[in-house]
């Protein structure tokens, strides 16, 4: 079962480096945000896994806070715009 | 492998599945509303399939409830920011492509 | 080995999101590739196993880092100055105290070796002496609130200090006359307002999860108050900041920051009249174990609150010259 674990968490490494590669090199600013909540919920996930590949289960704690966390980013990404307008 | 086992590879593995069309979407759809779509619908279908995959792989605990919150959260939070992110998009005065196009033609 | 390869992998990501920082010239982009640095960076302490650690940098650096330098970026302006002078100086400068900084890594031991200094001293007592003496699950909390409880002290001080540093640089936030109207937040947002009322409720429940449970799993006081900040400043954001200063007004702030640190020290001095040195807690109570238990219980709650309010007042004293600078 182990092996599925470390399969699933390479899998969303890539996944990873794919939104960061968005987040480093987009065409407009609102891609590069998308690759940015996209990199976190990932992230969130791959926190879950490799507690359970490493049998580790209070990892979770932090997934929580993470999940619960970067939504404040966004929320204050989106204050941001409405405070200026943005530049392109 | 149990039987279970198998059947939380299977989730894992279409979760895996999703996040890397999602992924892909990201790059290749042609404008920035198309590429949210991509983004957030595969974000809460892999999430809901992984996370149903770590739980069948828990004994009955605290975990379990652990596992749960993470779900409820992600799919309240995940698809509120994407709709934020177009909506602000939006709001900025970014166009989908039909329109820009149009614009273009006149 | 696959754990070599995702610290490989996870440290990649982290050099490139470095680099992309370097260069790049609009700052609010900078701010997300931070945001994106902090993720990282905490999933390189969880593959180090460094649980606490992880939670501090998960609490603070996706939240309100990024919440903080926003509102920086609104107060400052969005691309970087362009810098005229010669750099040339600064390179080399660099260059050389990172080549001392390699060249003084050579000397050190192979990482993770079980024969290296720092697995030599302290740790084997802590680890197996701390489960008789202090009694906690989680050894990490009890060297920092027990065995280390003086540099906890000075922690929670420093960051007390901070928060009067940016205080006296921002001013504190003044209690608006002006009536709370819904127009101050994302008003048009409204499906925003609906998952705010939802999740907020479900921060603050487990930032005092993190508080009291901080003894058995990872966390505690510093990543509870994050935490409940956070729910504040969550609410503040989508609702505007008057609503906010009605739950916890700025001048309360002012009071709990002090309290904290007065609650941690009392606890030392309580020892000290119980006829024992600074911060023992073993005379709090009947026995040894139970008097480790209260102490522990009193300081993180200090730790706790002054965290919380040096959050929550810095992010007040942001958004007060925030709002200030959009009405001139």
């Amino acid at each position: 079962m182990t092996g599925v674990l470390t399969a699933t968490c390479i899998a969303i490494l890539v996944v990873m480096a794919m939104a960061l590669a968005r987040a480093l090199k987009a065409p407009t600013v609102y891609d590069r945000i998308l690759g940015v909540n996209m990199f976190g919920t990932k992230t969130v996930l791959f926190i879950a896994v490799v507690g359970y590949m490493t049998g580790r289960p209070d990892f979770l704690d932090i997934a929580i806070v993470y999940a619960l966390i970067s939504f404040i980013g966004m929320v204050a990404v989106l204050r941001f715009f409405e405070y200026t307008a943005p530049i392109e | 492998m149990s039987i279970l086992d198998y059947f939380s590879a299977i989730l894992l593995a279409g979760g895996v599945f999703f996040s890397f069309t999602g992924a892909i979407g990201l790059f290749r759809f042609p404008d920035f509303f198309t590429r949210v779509h991509a983004a957030s619908v595969t974000d809460t279908i892999g999430v809901i399939l992984i996370i149903a995959g770590l739980l069948l792989q828990t004994s009955f605990d605290l975990n379990i409830i652990k596992l749960l919150l993470i779900l409820a959260i992600l799919l309240l939070t995940s698809p509120t920011a994407s709709h934020a992110l177009a909506k602000s998009a939006r709001h900025g005065g970014l166009l989908t492509l039909a329109e820009s196009n149009r614009s273009n033609d006149r | 080995m696959t754990e070599v390869l995702i610290d490989l992998v996870l440290l990649g990501m982290l050099a490139m999101t470095a680099l992309r920082v370097i260069f790049l010239k609009d700052l609010f982009a900078v701010v997300m590739l931070f945001s994106i640095f902090s993720f990282v960076s905490a999933l390189i302490f969880i593959n180090l196993d460094a649980v606490d650690v992880a939670f501090t940098e998960a609490a603070v650096g996706a939240g309100i880092s990024t919440v903080l330098m926003l509102g920086t970026i609104a107060l400052t302006g969005r691309t970087e100055k362009k810098n005229s002078h010669s750099s040339i100086l600064h390179l080399v400068v660099v260059c050389v105290t990172g080549a001392a900084l390699i060249y003084g890594t050579m000397d050190m031991p192979p990482f993770g070796n079980a024969d290296n200094p720092i697995h030599q001293h302290v740790a084997p007592r802590y680890i197996e002496d701390s489960p008789k003496e202090v009694g906690l699950p989680n050894i990490v909390t009890s060297v920092l609130a027990s065995y280390r409880g003086f540099d906890t002290l000075g922690e929670t001080v420093v960051v007390f200090a901070a928060m009067i540093g940016v205080l006296s640089l921002l001013g504190t936030a003044r209690p608006t006359n002006k009536r709370a109207t819904p127009e101050s937040g994302l008003a048009k947002h409204r499906v925003l307002h609906v998952v705010a009322k939802i999740i907020i409720p479900f921060i603050i429940l487990f930032a005092l999860y993190v508080q009291f449970h901080g003894d058995y799993g990872p966390g505690g006081g510093f990543q509870a108050g994050v935490i409940a900040a956070a729910a504040l400043i969550l609410y503040a954001l989508v609702f505007g900041a008057s609503f906010a200063h009605r739950i916890v007004s700025p001048r309360q702030l002012e009071v709990f920051a002090p309290l904290g640190v007065l609650l941690y020290a009392s606890v030392g001095l309580v020892g000290m009249i119980k006829g024992a040195n600074f911060l023992d807690y073993n005379v709090l109570a009947s026995t040894a174990a139970a008097g480790q238990h209260y102490g522990i219980i009193i300081i993180e709650l200090g730790v706790g609150l002054t965290v919380f309010a040096a959050m929550l007042g810095l992010f007040y004293a942001f958004s007060n010259q925030v709002e200030r600078s959009n009405v001139q």
